[in-house]
């Protein structure tokens, strides 16, 4: 029967990709082809849109064991161990069901990370949505937030991995289509590495796990289109996840890989069975040919194309060496899962699906898995920007104190508390420095090393500029690991855009990109894998540009130090200085003082020196772990106001008199966002300013720190002056208070 | 004295009550798979934290029926020292060993955070390195963790100085603030809190390592 265009239009096929389907089979494709053609092809398994730009990244570095491709990047941590790491977007489906998007979000990262038989010993989480505050949508907000923290906690407590950092952001760009992004994180050795091959023809295909049923049906593909007021009728779309089954799974799949009977493995995640066996065959050039009569199944009557089509969690392709096949079946049933032949590897390089003993579906692997059409799309466009470059004429403010009341209990700046409580961030008792530190740091028991890892985005830059932001983002990434005094080695990326087919949407990501690839060269942080959401708008509206970055970093295992002022009457030195000089209004416009308290968005983002910055980031580097700096905490959204509230909310109440000798509007000096800052509080101020001469970076001391109260002084006037408790319980009471309105 | 640590399907936190045996307090420990009927030639034995089986039907519901347990209710019945951390807690509340039952926490949510606890009695193989009144801190994780059982349980575990640990703040809505309870034997512990989790000084506090030097020291008497 031939392929009609409403057929076409269903699988989000164009008619030139229809064409070239039919010149790779050399026959029109049937219905169940025409499905597996369309998830692989989707922009979500394909980056069509976005592939020949990414390939302006850098990739390699000589801690670099593996780089993009495979299921995860791996980077070498010494002594003969590796961490495996990527993160991963779980967008719409967390619109559409919150809940089970983001838990299945989680334990789609975690089995990429497993696959390659890394033992995953971190999670982290980058969630955007609209303001929980906001007047006509706060309800649908606060309803989204609480079932997408409820889902990452359901799954990732229950796994057993701990949830150690992230970020939670909010932005009215986020209220139609909130951003989901998962990072996650696993240890192994360099021995045990596995792939997602299917090497040797003859051995068997095995598929271990949980039963195929109808759900995620065509998940793929709804992740690469836009929303309207029918995606209610996508939420059959959305799987359900079974963290316990993850969790016998990971095990299972940990101590089947110790006998050395399996050759190669690769999870079912998008595209399930369709994705794992085309790419399995295509990485190693050979074909595989199973009868979908195997495949276990939880529900009757299920056609090839939904078998194939189907995106059921927790589920396993794994190809075993010929003859060895009960050694890896004894394990799986030790632990209670299903595990059975389904077929085998060819070497006629096809994908070649039966049903009952005849052909279904009859497809070249490497067409199907690495052939997509690949677009160039027009950028030749502004990007978009829905903001002016003028501000208002004065920023000038009446009462300081009351605005630094508003930014730190605005639902961006707040306390996240009642988001990360609900996470188990201290299971496997690795965690060194968890939620609320600048970065996660988590050690390895086997050696004396620990990896210290964290998330950023900045929608709000990168909506001004996205070349300039995206870099901004890469900078903050690398100060926060060296102010926990890790060494950035490498990233891992998620590009959350709109739709690449407006040019002026895909001029932004193109920006990004490039601001992306030019900062992490410079910072020696090559990205090794990652993720491209696009179509994030709704009816039209588009979120703004949102690159979200993971770096890792690796230091010596030490007890760590924390963003808090731990004595009275030590000096506080703002490493990096003022950074007045390019600071203007006309920067001032992506602050969060801007947002928050002017409610105005304008101009351009801070401005970045990445020669300075990279000098700062050694030089807190050598001051934390030479034992120097009591607290130590880097400057970025509410500028130094807001670091010296953040470094006065520890139990002791303890605070900071601090004065700064310039004429500068108040306001600018304290909230403007200029990079490369790190305050320090220090009993060896002298040692501090030796090693910051000896990099070039400025360090003058500011004031000290003083019990109970924070007072703020601009050009000899005291502009801000608070109880340090009462400013931390209106931080720490926000957002419980929010989501507590009905 | 030799420990051994129950894994049942779904025990995610046997892994770190072994090494806190192992390396933080240095006794040698096993690991016992829940299919066994024999706990092998262990002095003491613990319940890890987790989501035995999922959790599915109710917390310990299911591990309960486990064959291990049946070896783990015999050792009890003979003395044998047993202790039950957070998931631990939930599978000796339904095996009948420990009384009463854990529910949903106050606010339906799961919590994850250190807290404070008040030691409610010393006189236990369990916490016989505190003092009675002394305040420790350990951390909590859970979603199940309120303390719940009929006004003559709680009036008998109160009387009889059975109650081992007390919340300084209560983060669950368990009743009298009950953390931690002893058997009529004094030999089986159930806490929610996690010592395991508390035995490490780079994880921010080794006080709960008390829980299992008291355990040491109760068995050298013995």
């Amino acid at each position: 029967m031939p392929i009609t265009p409403e057929q076409l239009a269903v699988h989000r096929l164009t008619r030139d990709e229809y064409d070239l389907i039919v010149k790779i089979l050399k026959r029109d494709p049937n219905i169940t082809e025409l499905g597996i053609f369309s998830v692989m092809w989707s922009e979500h398994c394909s980056y069509k849109s976005s592939k020949r730009h990414l390939r302006k990244l850098p990739t390699e570095s000589k801690h670099v064991l593996v780089g993009p491709g495979e299921n995860a990047g791996i980077i070498d941590i010494g002594d003969g161990w590796a961490i495996a790491f990527k993160i991963e977007s779980h967008n719409h489906p967390s619109f559409i069901e919150p809940f089970q998007g983001a838990a299945t979000g989680v334990g789609g990262i975690l089995r990429d990370i497993f696959t390659m038989g890394a033992r995953p010993i971190a999670v982290m989480d980058a969630i955007r949505f609209g303001p929980p505050d906001d007047p006509a949508n706060g309800a649908r907000n606060r309803r989204i937030l609480e079932g997408v923290v409820s889902g990452i906690a359901h799954y990732g407590n229950c796994f057993g991995v701990p949830t150690v950092g992230g970020e939670c952001v909010f932005d009215p760009s986020y209220s139609g289509n909130p951003l989901v992004n998962v990072f996650a994180l696993g240890v192994f050795k360099h021995d045990e590495v596995f792939y997602g091959r299917a090497t040797g023809i003859g051995n068997p295909v095995i598929y271990v796990g949980a039963k195929t049923g109808r759900d995620g049906i065509h998940g793929a593909s709804m992740a690469s289109a836009e929303f309207d007021e029918e995606s209610d009728a996508k939420r059959p779309n959305v799987q359900v996840g079974d963290p316990f089954m993850e969790k016998l799974l990971l095990e299972a799949c940990l101590e089947a890989m110790k006998t050395g009977a399996i050759v190669g493995i690769q999870d079912m995640g998008a595209a399930g069975l369709t994705c794992s066996t085309c790419e399995m065959g295509s990485r190693a050039g050979t074909g595989i040919e199973f009868d979908l009569m195997h495949v276990p199944q939880r529900e009757t009557g299920m056609t090839p194309y939904e078998i194939m089509l189907s995106e059921s969690q927790e589920r396993m392709l794994l190809v075993a060496e010929k003859g060895r096949e009960n050694e890896v079946f004894a394990v799986f049933k030790k632990w209670g899962l299903d595990a059975v032949t389904i077929g085998e590897v060819t070497g006629d390089g096809i994908l070649r699906v039966k049903d009952h003993g005849a052909i279904v579906a009859e497809i070249p692997n490497r067409e199907l898995a690495d052939e997509a059409p690949i677009y160039d799309r027009p950028h030749n466009a502004s990007p978009y920007r829905p903001y002016p470059v003028e501000g208002p004429e004065s920023i000038a403010s009446g009462d300081l104190t009351a605005d630094l009341y508003k930014l730190m209990s605005s639902p961006d700046l707040c306390s996240k508390r009642w988001v990360w409580e609900q996470y188990d961030y201290m299971v496997r008792t690795n965690t060194v420095l968890g939620p609320g530190g600048d970065a996660a740091i988590v050690r390895i028991k086997e050696t004396g090393h620990s990896v210290a890892m964290v998330l950023d985005g900045n929608g709000r830059y990168c909506v001004l500029d996205p070349f300039e932001g995206a870099k901004l983002m890469v900078a903050e990434c690398c100060r926060n690991l060296s102010t926990v005094g890790a060494t950035p080695v490498a990233a891992t990326n998620n590009l959350n855009f709109g739709n690449p087919e407006r040019p002026e949407i895909m001029r932004q990501l193109v920006l990004g990109i490039e601001g992306l690839g030019e900062a992490c060269r410079f910072f020696e942080t090559p990205i090794t894998g990652g993720n491209v959401s696009l179509y994030n708008e709704t009816l039209g509206e588009p979120i703004h540009p949102t690159p979200v970055l993971g770096i890792v970093g690796l230091m010596e295992t030490a007890a760590p130090v924390s963003p808090t002022f731990k004595t009275a009457g030590r000096e506080v030195i703002l490493l990096g200085g003022l950074r007045l000089e390019g600071c203007d209004k006309s920067r001032f416009g992506g602050s969060q003082y801007a947002n928050t308290v002017l409610g105005k968005q304008w101009g351009l983002p801070p401005k970045l020196d990445m020669d300075y910055e990279k000098r700062v980031h050694t030089a807190i580097r050598e001051i934390v772990t030479n034992g120097l700096a009591e607290s130590a905490h880097d400057l970025s959204d509410g500028g130094l106001a807001v670091a010296i509230a953040e470094c006065s909310f520890g139990a002791n109440g303890i605070g900071a008199r601090i004065a700064i000798g310039s004429d500068m509007e108040p306001v600018m000096l304290l909230y403007h966002e200029a990079p490369s800052r790190v305050l320090i509080s220090t009993a060896n101020a002298d040692a501090v300013k030796a090693i910051a001469a000896k990099h070039g970076v400025e360090a003058p001391s500011i004031g000290q720190t003083i019990a109970d109260t924070i007072e703020l002084s601009t050009g000899g006037q005291v502009r801000v002056r608070t109880e340090s408790r009462a400013l931390r319980d209106a931080w720490e009471n926000a957002l419980p208070a929010l989501m507590k309105t009905r | 004295m030799r420990f051994g640590v129950v894994v049942f399907p779904g025990s995610n936190c046997d892994h770190d009550a072994w090494y806190a045996v192992k390396h933080n307090l240095g006794h040698p420990v096993d690991f016992i798979w829940h299919d066994s009927d024999k706990l092998g030639n262990v002095d003491a034995v613990i319940l890890p934290g987790g989501f035995s089986y999922g959790d599915y039907l109710r917390c310990g519901a299911i591990a309960k029926f486990s064959p291990v347990m049946s070896a783990v209710r015999k050792f009890a019945a003979e003395g044998g020292l047993v202790a039950g951390f957070c998931n631990g807690f939930q599978i000796l509340t339904e095996s009948h060993l420990l009384p009463g039952a854990l529910i949903r926490n106050r606010d339906l949510k799961f919590i994850c955070k250190p807290v404070e606890l008040i030691t409610a009695t010393s006189d236990s193989p369990f916490t016989s390195t505190l003092r009675k009144g002394q305040t420790i801190t350990v951390p909590i994780a859970h979603g199940e963790g309120c303390y719940v059982a009929d006004p003559e349980t709680i009036e008998r575990l109160e009387k009889e100085d059975r109650v081992a640990f007390r919340y300084v703040a209560n983060p669950n809505g368990a009743m009298h603030g009950i953390a931690g309870i002893l058997n009529e034997g004094r030999n089986v512990l159930g806490m929610m809190p996690h010592p395991e989790r508390a035995s490490d000084p780079l994880m921010g506090s080794t006080d709960g390592l008390a829980i299992f030097q008291s355990m040491v020291s109760a068995f050298a008497i013995k």
